[in-house]
């Protein structure tokens, strides 16, 4: 597992890689949870890179949701494809975070 | 008829194996892209249950598979806590641990990516999940 982030403006964009499962997920929650502030509103989590999730990542992904729902912020995904595409339908996480092409449709998308 | 069977320890840092040994067995057979990703998966789901509910500390995971022409059989054994009711814990969205950020879908998903999900379990003796797929 790779993680990369980067700032825009209030938006904080995490590009994951490898393989999301219940390993990663508690990587990738304290690298969030260290990369996050006050100014942070909106979370913009890039999934282009990632060639495996499991039910772990949808809870992981859900988990942040919450927490960015509390600061009235916002979780948007990039790159959801194939079987990752499937358990996002199936959980019925697709009904409130939304997935992008790119992460500038992702990051456009919020300045409306 | 072709046999493989691994036991290792009930910690995260075996799920990744647990998926590349399941998907390493049956590339003799060069399954589509479409059956190894359904079977990492529904592999992935059982082995994380064993690991995170099967045990409060240590344990040992078992895997065995078996393919008979072009049908995969897969179990995933624990020997930990059980579960008490099987009818409720594959019910979608039912989870024992929402403060751990489980979404409750594991069974749910084993069932959408397998072509058959058996759930045998025990309190206090463990869990075996037997999961059936047609490669095709
Ligand atoms: N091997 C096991 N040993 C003991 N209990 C289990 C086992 N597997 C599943 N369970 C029970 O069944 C419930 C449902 O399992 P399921 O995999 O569907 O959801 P989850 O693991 O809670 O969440 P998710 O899989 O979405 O991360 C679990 O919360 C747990 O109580
Ligand atoms: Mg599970």
């Amino acid at each position: 597992m790779k993680i990369k982030s980067s700032l825009e403006g209030n938006t904080l964009i995490v590009n994951l890689f490898g393989d999301i499962d219940h390993h990663n997920t508690e990587i990738i929650k304290r690298y969030i949870y260290d990369n996050m502030s006050h100014s942070i509103k909106n979370i913009v989590i890039d999934l282009s890179g990632v060639e495996f999730m499991d039910s772990s990542g949808i809870g992981m992904i859900l988990g942040r949701y919450k927490e960015m729902s509390e600061k009235m912020g916002t979780v948007s995904l990039v790159g959801i494809r194939g079987n990752m595409e499937r358990i996002y339908t199936l959980s019925g996480l697709y009904k409130i975070i939304k997935n992008y092409d790119t992460i500038k449709n992702a990051v456009n998308s919020l300045k409306l | 008829m072709n046999k493989m069977e691994i036991r290792f320890d009930a910690v995260s840092q075996n799920e990744s194996f647990a998926r590349l040994a399941v998907s390493g067995f049956l590339l003799y057979k060069n399954p589509s892209v479409n059956d190894m990703e359904d079977i990492k998966m529904a592999v992935s789901e059982a082995v994380t249950n064993s690991i995170i509910h099967g045990y409060d500390d240590s344990g040992t995971v078992r895997i065995y598979c078996e393919i008979e022409n072009d049908a995969l059989m897969v179990e995933v054994e624990d020997y930990g806590r059980g579960i008490e009711n099987i009818e409720l814990a594959r019910k979608p969205l039912y989870t024992t641990k929402p403060q751990e950020e489980r979404s409750g879908m594991g069974f749910t998903i084993m069932e959408a990516f397998m072509d058959k999900v058996c759930v045998i379990s025990q309190k206090d003796k463990g869990t075996k999940i037997t999961m059936y797929k047609e490669l095709k």
